[in-house]
């Protein structure tokens, strides 16, 4: 049962990553690119349908993470406390950038919602891979200080971050040079994601260079990857193991390198949506083959004194587990058709959508 | 390591004294009720406009005169920009739960994290899928689907409720559940969270509240077209369903529904019902309702009180002499913590519950007559209303939450116990000053934005 809810949530993740992660990406390049009226107006029109649903990926996967793994719900929401109220809060600055630009033709509020759109899409972007760094680097569970636990061996807080800025010692911070790693690759790959949407949805002027900027950009992004697997011993001395004992596991750095490699033929896709594919392709692959460096741990203990989290250890009783499974497979279906129907209403290139212009 | 339990182990907090431990639960509570008094502003108004905006399309369905479709479109407007706020302050209310709240989540997740995941996976993903299609859809999908599209999210809106004040049942009336070693609540009745007494008479109170803010705001912003003699067709349309929705929703709101919400207090939390209704003393003979008093907590009584004898017996229990206990029969332990806060809160609510009926009896006494769109003080009256369904929904929460206190899962689980063992004061208060401040933002470009929509006014569109 543990196992059924773990694929469940990091399926969900996946999904919301993939769907979030063009919506974070078309407002870093709607911050970087977008220069006309009309490229602006394309881009959040390309979004605008679509990001609020996409969004609510992360408060199903939420409410997911809290029903099936209530203790790791409680243990990481607390002791991430900081990062998530500021995630909370770009999250908010965001929607209302986007929902609001259009409601008043003034220059000055379009130049400030556009700001406020684009900075924190892309400060969201770099804090949600941080987010994965501090996941798979671990925390020190239960706060030990010289080998004594402060607090009980499943909570902790750290700080935003420490001086040392080291993933290697006792008292860790959420931003530290690993984690940070992580999240400029989640600012390369999602704004190679938005880029691709925003050539799949729209016919902007833009597109062109976007597939340059697709294709540059995807050189960062390997020579990134491969510098953190070379790291990735820092913080887990065997990161390969569950790969060595089930061979299968490698298909997904395979879909992720796939993905990678895929995505620097950019320039000579004739379908639309190919980029896109790719791109997810590694969102999907990346996020599933982390997960599986450190399976069955879902948060590690980078102390001696207290155990890892697992998703055994953090897992809500068998009872409601199973009896979740059925209202679960419910709504996963309707879920299924309600995207369908509106991406086959929204279905192609969606310039004219005519979004915010309330 | 890997351990397949975690192990139990009880430690000191050497860094938390006493009064870290009341500045951190003080900043907590603050902050949720802060961030839910805010977030409820909006969701009550959509879940009750979403059900008038069905209407209105529903009618332009029938009749295909084109200022019910006008009208739809003008509401959606509003519901829209209601909705997104409701979205964005809505998320930091989920987050709470394990940010501030840990032990509470750790304990109780089994439990009310189906309700809640429930609401993710059925809800959301509903309101939030076909809102898009309600908003930007109508060309596309004609008018017969999208007046479905409208539908499905008012469906959304509703179950979204129902799943709340599931959760929120269950911490008032626990069912369906053990207790595990570790304190650690376990779900084994799937279905008692759902037939939970507490949940129907809540839900459908609920709901009515927001059905009487919608229809208010309704009626309030016809009357303010009228009296500003600009949008004639649209003022009296919205005042004339404004009324009809609001006289059916503010009698529903008080009886039966608020009659049975009121007996369940009696009989699952009896100590509650004392402090909402001023009672500190049991009497003999019957028990008077309270109309108006101060409550004083030194010398355990009300100051200046006004009452009538043996009302309140009667609404309880049909009985003119049945005992009501008053607070004396319960130990201090258990007494609401704050009981003229709780006491407030219950007689605003009620107070204004009233004057809603009397002054949509008298609408809807002068529509019959058609007499209405030209009843000025009404109409006034109708306008300067508008605020105030706002404050009776809200102070009926404070009813049921400040009731629940010192508890947060009644008589099981202390408020004190649930809050985040981890996150110092220091940290809490941080936070609580952002989203003060990102709120006030918020709530100001709000009235900006829906002064603009309704200033500018619904348009009578000629196909």
């Amino acid at each position: 049962m543990e196992l059924f809810w773990y694929i469940v949530l990091m399926t969900m993740l996946a999904v919301y990553i993939i769907l979030d992660g063009y919506d974070f990406g078309a407002g870093i390049i709607h911050l970087f690119f977008a220069k006309t009226e009309s490229d602006k107006k394309a881009i959040t029109s390309a979004i605008g349908p679509f990001w609020d649903a996409n969004e609510v990926w992360l408060i199903a996967s939420g409410g997911v993470l809290f029903f099936a793994f209530p203790t790791l719900y409680a243990s990481s929401f607390s002791g991430f406390y900081l990062p998530l109220m500021i995630i909370l809060w770009l999250l908010i600055f965001r929607a209302i950038g986007l929902e609001l630009r259009g409601q008043v033709q003034n220059r000055i509020w379009e130049a400030i919602w556009d700001k406020a759109f684009g900075i924190s899409s892309l400060l969201l972007a770099l804090f949600f891979g941080v987010a994965l760094g501090n996941v798979v680097r671990g925390v020190n569970l239960g706060n030990v200080v010289n080998g004594v636990s402060t607090y009980e061996g499943h909570f902790f807080f750290l700080p935003l971050w420490v001086p040392s800025l080291s993933p290697q010692v006792e008292e860790l911070g959420i931003i530290d040079w690993f984690t940070l790693l992580l999240g400029i690759i989640g600012v390369v790959i999602l704004t190679i994601h938005g880029a691709n949407w925003i050539i799949l949805k729209t016919n902007s002027s833009i597109n062109g260079k976007l597939k340059k900027v697709v294709f540059n950009l995807n050189f960062v992004l390997l020579v990134l990857v491969i510098i953190s697997l070379l790291v990735w011993h820092v913080i887990e001395p065997q990161p390969f193991h569950n790969f060595t004992s089930n061979p299968l596991l490698w298909i997904f750095p395979i879909i992720t390198f796939t993905g990678l490699l895929g995505l620097f033929k950019v320039k000579v896709f004739r379908n639309h949506g190919m980029g896109f594919l790719f791109s997810s392709l590694f969102l999907f692959g990346g996020l599933v083959s982390t997960a599986m460096s450190i399976f069955p741990k879902m948060l590690p203990s980078t102390n001696s004194i207290n155990p890892d989290l697992t998703l055994y250890n953090v897992a809500a009783h068998n009872y409601g587990l199973s009896v979740g499974v059925y209202w679960f497979v419910i709504a996963a279906l309707l879920v299924a058709l309600y995207m369908v129907i509106q991406y086959k209403v929204f279905k192609g290139k969606m310039d004219d959508v005519g979004y915010g212009e309330h | 390591m890997l351990s397949p339990v975690l192990p139990v182990i009880s430690i000191s907090y050497p860094i938390l004294n006493t009064k870290e431990m009341e500045d951190i639960l003080l900043y907590d509570r603050l902050q949720f009720a802060f961030t839910i008094t805010f977030h409820y502003l909006f969701p009550q108004l959509t879940m009750g406009l979403s059900l008038m905006i069905v209407f209105f399309k529903g009618q332009y369905l029938r009749t295909k005169i084109d200022k019910y479709n006008d009208a739809a479109k003008f509401w959606m407007k509003i519901f829209a920009l209601n909705f997104a706020m409701g979205v964005v302050t809505g998320i930091p209310m989920e987050f709470q739960f394990g940010t501030n709240w840990a032990k509470f989540s750790e304990l109780t997740g089994g439990i009310i994290g189906q309700t809640l995941a429930m609401e993710g996976m059925f809800s959301f993903f509903l309101e939030s899928s076909f809102l898009g299609l309600f908003l930007f859809g109508e060309k596309k999908l004609g008018h017969k689907l999208h007046f479905l599209t409208g539908f499905l999210v008012f469906l959304g809106s509703w179950a979204s409720g129902y799943l709340i004040i599931a959760t929120h049942s269950w911490m008032q009336n626990p069912v369906g559940y053990e207790i595990i070693e570790n304190g650690k609540f376990v779900l084994n009745n799937f279905g008692a969270l759902f037939s939970n007494p507490w949940l129907l008479p809540s839900y459908l109170h609920n709901q009515a509240g927001s059905l009487v803010t919608s229809s208010f705001v309704v009626a309030g912003i016809g009357a303010f077209y009228l009296l500003n003699d600009k949008h004639h067709e649209f003022g009296k349309l919205f005042v004339k369903t404004g009324v009809i929705f609001g006289l059916a929703s503010s009698l529903i709101v008080a009886f039966p529904t608020g009659d049975w919400a009121a007996k369940n207090v009696v009989k699952y939390q009896p100590a509650t019902f004392a402090g909402m209704e001023g009672i500190f003393e049991t009497e003999e003979g019957g028990s008077e309702i309270i109309l108006i008093g101060q409550p004083n907590m030194i010398e355990k009584k009300l100051d200046n009180k006004i009452a009538v004898p043996n009302i309140l017996s009667f609404l309880t229990y049909q009985d003119w002499n049945a005992e009501i206990k008053g607070l004396n029969e319960f130990d201090e332990s258990v007494h609401p913590t704050n009981i003229p806060g709780l006491y407030y809160a219950y007689h605003i609510m009620v107070g204004l519950g009233t004057i809603f009926i009397g002054l949509m009896l008298l609408a809807a006494l002068q529509l019959y007559r058609k007499k209405l769109y030209e009843t000025k003080w009404i109409l006034w009256s109708l306008m300067l209303m508008l605020p105030f369904p706002y404050i009776a929904n809200t102070t009926g929460w404070y009813t049921a939450e400040l009731g629940r206190q010192p508890w947060l899962v009644y008589n099981l689980l202390r408020t004190a116990d649930g809050a985040s063992p981890t996150v110092s004061a220091g940290n809490t208060l941080f936070t609580l000053l952002g989203f003060v401040g990102l709120y006030i933002l918020l709530g100001l470009l709000f009235l900006i934005l829906v002064g603009k929509i309704v200033n500018k006014g619904p348009k009578l569109n000629t196909h």
